[in-house]
């Protein structure tokens, strides 16, 4: 148990690191794509625009943590 | 076409060569400390490891269908890249230690001397596992790049052209300078990582959705200009914060004497 626990741990960190939030963020925006893709073939941009909301709300997470 | 197979080689080249730089440190130190026959034994055969997986997984992963592996590799790939960009950021900006190879040769030099000395059928098994493990680890995150850029973009040989030109060239400057390689510029070539492993990451996930980049391939210089200009402008941010912050700090520790 305890090794696959380990094992489960590190993937986490190897992928995901110290922001699940950021993860969480893009599957869901990722998500909204696929549905939009449906209907709307040029809605590229949602994904652009989460990813630049991500970074920075995680990076004033960080900075907030810092202080 | 051209575009992305350049930017496939870059990408993998660069991150290679950061990896290779940091463990080429701890196999330096390591060796110099303990001896080199069991650290170059634990470095090749965690070389070893990592081609056999890439070797494994690599045919593996091409038997699925494009768009479903692009969603999914485009995805794991932009939760990785955005946690490199993320840190790379970070130190730049002020809130995260730069990385000093001088400072980790240093310390991994007096963790093996530190470690007593028992040979095992002629095998120091200290020096030859903290040799495997550090280029193992290292060389993980660069076989996941290879692979989830490989296969998505129908290349593993150019990916692993890439990876290789930099394990190669580090090892010759290595191998020459006989010391940790701090000229190198890590952590802006981190930064770069970062932009282009979440480039790829959006590139991919967006397309295998469905979804059709204006451009085609050619959107990936778009996004990658994109992020570029917003990383920099978090960077400048950051940098500005941690200044105010500094000062704030200084004038309040003023104020208390």
């Amino acid at each position: 148990m305890t090794y696959v626990k380990h094992f489960v741990l590190f993937w986490y960190d190897f992928i995901v690191g110290d922001d699940w939030i950021v993860a969480a963020g893009v599957v869901v925006a990722l998500i909204v794509s696929a549905a939009l893709a449906r209907r709307d073939r040029h809605a590229w941009w949602v994904m652009l625009v989460a990813v630049v909301v991500l970074l920075a709300a995680s990076l004033w997470r960080e900075t907030r943590r810092s202080r | 076409m051209m575009t992305s197979m350049v930017m496939l080689v870059l990408a993998a080249f660069l991150a290679s060569a950061v990896e290779a730089v940091e463990a080429f440190t701890l196999v330096l130190a390591v060796g110099v400390t303990r001896g080199w026959r069991s650290t170059l034994m634990g470095a090749g055969t965690a070389t070893l490891t990592l081609a056999a997986v890439i070797a494994a997984f690599g045919p593996a992963l091409a038997l699925m269908p494009i768009d479903a592996l692009r969603v999914m590799v485009g995805t794991l790939l932009l939760i990785f890249g955005l946690q490199w960009l993320r840190k790379a950021i970070l130190r730049a900006g002020g809130y995260k230690a730069l990385r000093d190879e001088d400072a980790y040769y240093l310390a991994e030099r007096a963790a093996a001397r530190a470690a007593g000395l028992t040979l095992h059928a002629g095998m120091d098994w200290y020096a030859f596992t903290l040799a495997f493990k550090g280029v193992f680890l290292e060389g993980l995150e660069v076989a996941f790049i290879v692979l989830t850029f490989g296969t998505s973009q129908g290349s593993i040989p150019l990916a692993v052209l890439g990876a290789g030109l930099a394990l190669v060239l580090v090892m010759i400057v290595g191998v020459l300078v006989h010391e940790p390689l701090r000229q190198v510029p890590e952590n802006t070539m981190k930064f770069a990582v970062g932009v282009m492993l979440t480039t790829f990451g959006i590139f991919w996930s967006v397309e295998g959705t469905g979804i059709e980049w204006p451009g085609a391939d050619g959107a990936l210089l778009g996004i990658l200009v994109v992020l570029t200009l917003v990383s920099l402008g978090l960077v400048a941010v950051l940098r500005w914060l941690h200044a105010r912050h500094a000062l704030h700090t200084a004038s309040t520790a003023g104020m208390g004497a």
